[in-house]
């Protein structure tokens, strides 16, 4: 191996230049969120388990009829996660809840993508598959995507579902938020246009959240005084309100930092420019210099 | 230069061979049985559950495992201890394998095979995904163009390809002569590089798990993570060459290189102590030692991954008499590769938590098959390559 002393200069040249232009103090991490985007509100109080959303859904994505359409109770045995066949579902859950005859109150809760202003699946995207639309949506292009599943590992929902039984083309499932139809003017999303208790309010993530503390101080009783989605992860375009603790019907306790806060951090400030491998590599090829320089050993390639 | 590389010329079929040919066929059958039936058919992974041992293990464990390609280059070419050369070759080659078949777990893991260019065109400059695979795929070819020479120094004159092929004998030979006399000048471009990417990636792929700050166990989710995954692939390097070339020349009956390995494991005493002090120091600093008595089968993981991947092997290392004996110095470096494995199997798949649905994951009998199967294709093309190329050192009177 052999460096020569031009090379070396050269390189340490290159190397200082890079330190140069490296941004002095790694700019802090800033929220891409869009600024006006749309929201859905359930609210928990309101649903009754028709499943009428689940019907909606299905129907305006083209995926397979739900479970037993109509079936209101014993579907509910069992816990559902939405899948690659579904977008979304409703779970019922006995929280010890009790009516005035003692009576067990079930509440139940419609599960669907939180579309995350800052989304863990958008930034661990490889392709940029996933994106976070001035709308609010979180979308996915199939065209790019190649079945990593690193969105499903990112997501603190669990929510995107992959077609583990498709060999060659398999896509990663997750609800649209029917971006084309809120895309049109007084567009609504498939299962907030037929929930007959208007448990689902589509509308400005902003006028939703009005909306929400207004039921919260209407009615203290009624809910817990905590609007899920308003800071979880940074924040979410779905947002739910509750009469009963949310981690009971399977919405974690989540950080309000955004997932993508750390890594992306460590990312830039690491890498933008590629200042780091440059100056590392000025340095070692002024170690390698250095250290080989009073050596006469073959410069045979190879290693 | 007194030691010389030589191919070793041994027969190729020897019983160790076929049991790998049995595992490869498995293997096969099972990467078949993907491809035909989805991954949802040969695994046990789930929407809960995305990434199983063909991540922890065939992609990340084996990154991590083929570092010695890059710590020894360093070593031997960037701080001139030429001392120490005999065993870059080799460490060269099982990083060329490692990767090259890190490639190859990928293609069978991800949904989408055929697509696995596309992130070369569509950039995602948040993904650390993106910037581990940019840097694997550059760093494979640095490391093809390193090991190039290898196989000119082998063949270049005396190209004889068989049957409809020998018209080519010309071609090649002429490129190989060029890439000779061309890569022996600038060679150090590629040392150089190969260390700097592989430092970005070793990195990178701790931090990978960084994005899902709910979903890794606190003891091993940590802002320090990426430098955890930086030094224990450096303090690896050098113990999985002690490894590997033990076995290689017991395997080949050739000269014990004890007298190389037994110096490079005082400088692993160094790296693994800087390990050790960085982990012990991270848990007292995050508090998350609250974690270790509490007997799930996460904590103990990591109290084994600890104990017996880092602590005893450093502890064992201290005492000469172990790095004297070639007995000790293996014992020691086997300890702490197991320990990575571990460290890399519990990042990925022990210390992930689903946040909603139990997940228990267990490998299912495919998906161990195919990982068996990827080693053994690995370890059967070692064989095939130290025996017509000129890696490892060979006594003089069996080369030709």
């Amino acid at each position: 191996m052999h460096i020569t002393r031009r090379h070396f200069f050269r390189f340490m040249g290159a190397a200082g230049a890079a330190a140069a232009v490296r941004p002095h103090s790694a700019h802090a991490w800033q929220s891409k969120a869009p600024p006006d985007p749309f929201g859905c509100l359930v609210d928990l109080t309101r649903c009754v388990g028709c499943r009428k959303c689940e019907e909606a859904c299905a129907k305006v994505n083209d995926l397979p009829e739900p479970e037993r359409v109509n079936c209101q109770c014993t579907i509910f045995e069992k816990d559902r996660r939405p899948d690659d066949k579904a977008y979304t579902v409703v779970n019922r859950y006995y929280t010890g809840k009790v009516d005035v005859y003692d009576k067990p109150v079930p509440t139940y809760a419609k599960v669907q993508c939180m579309h995350c202003q800052d989304p863990a699946c958008v930034s661990a995207c490889i392709v940029g598959a996933l994106t976070k639309e001035e709308n609010g949506t979180v979308r996915y292009d199939v065209t790019k995507c190649i079945g990593c599943r690193y969105c499903m590992v990112a997501c603190p929902f669990e929510i995107p579902a992959y077609e583990y039984h498709d060999p060659i083309t398999p896509r990663v499932m997750k609800c649209t938020f029917c971006y084309d139809r809120i895309l049109a003017e007084g567009g609504v999303p498939g299962c907030a246009t037929i929930c007959p208790t208007e448990a689902i309010t589509f509308g400005r993530r902003d006028t939703l959240l009005e909306v929400a503390k207004k039921r919260l101080k209407d009615n203290p009783v009624r809910y817990l005084q905590h609007i899920y989605g308003e800071k979880e992860v940074g924040g979410t375009s779905w947002m739910y309100l509750s009469g009963v603790p949310f981690e009971q019907v399977n919405l974690p306790i989540l950080p309000e930092t955004p997932s993508p806060k750390l890594s992306e951090t460590i990312q830039h400030s690491l890498f933008s420019y590629l200042w780091s491998p440059i100056l590392l590599f000025g340095a070692l090829g002024g170690l390698m210099a250095w250290f080989n320089k009073n050596d006469n050993h073959p410069d045979k390639g190879g290693v | 230069m007194q030691h010389a590389a030589r191919p070793l010329k041994r027969p190729l079929w020897t019983p160790g061979v076929l049991v790998m040919l049995v595992f490869m066929f498995a293997g096969a059958v099972a990467i078949i049985a993907r491809f035909t039936g989805g991954i949802g058919y040969v695994t046990n992974l789930t929407n809960a559950r995305p990434w199983g041992i063909w991540v922890g293990i065939d992609v990340a464990t084996g990154v991590a495992l083929a570092a010695g390609g890059f710590t020894t280059a360093a070593l031997a070419h960037i701080f001139g201890r030429h001392y120490y050369e005999p065993v870059t070759r080799p460490a060269l080659l099982t990083a060329v394998l490692g990767y090259t078949f890190v490639v190859i777990g990928l293609l069978v893991d991800i949904g989408r095979s055929w697509a696995i260019w596309k992130p070369m065109f569509y950039w995602n400059f948040n993904s650390v995904l993106f910037e581990v695979a940019m840097c694997v795929m550059i760093y494979l070819t640095v490391l093809y163009i390193e090991f190039l020479p290898i196989v000119a120094e082998q063949f270049k004159g005396r190209v004889n390809l068989p049957g409809i092929l020998s018209g080519l004998n010309r071609l090649v030979d002429n490129f190989l002569q060029a890439a000779d006399r061309m890569l022996g000048k600038v060679m150090w471009v590629f040392i150089i590089l190969g260390v700097v990417l592989s430092c970005m990636h070793q990195s990178s792929l701790g931090s990978l798990m960084l994005v899902a700050p709910t979903k890794l166990h606190p003891l091993w989710y940590t802002p320090i993570l990426p430098l955890l995954f930086l030094v224990s692939a450096i303090a690896v390097g050098y113990p999985m060459v002690v490894f590997e070339t033990t076995l290689a020349t017991a395997s080949f009956k050739l000269n014990s290189e004890m007298h190389i390995l037994a110096p490079l494991t005082r400088i692993t005493i160094y790296l693994l102590g800087i390990y050790l002090l960085l982990k012990i120091g991270d848990m007292a600093v995050r508090g998350t030692w609250i974690y270790l008595l509490d007997g799930t089968y996460q904590t103990n993981a990591f109290v084994v991954e600890l104990l017996f991947g880092v602590m005893l092997p450093w502890v064992m290392l201290l005492f000469k008499t172990v790095r004297q004996s070639a007995r000790g110095v293996f014992t020691a470096a086997a300890l702490i590769v197991g320990g990575v494995v571990l460290n890399r199997v519990n990042v990925f798949i022990v210390g992930y938590r689903s946040p909603l649905t139990e997940s228990g994951y267990f490998p299912s009998p495919s998906e161990i098959l195919v990982t068996l199967g990827l080693i053994a294709t690995l370890m059967f093309i070692y064989r095939v390559v130290v025996t017509y190329l000129p890696v490892l050192q060979a006594p003089k009177e069996v080369s030709s």
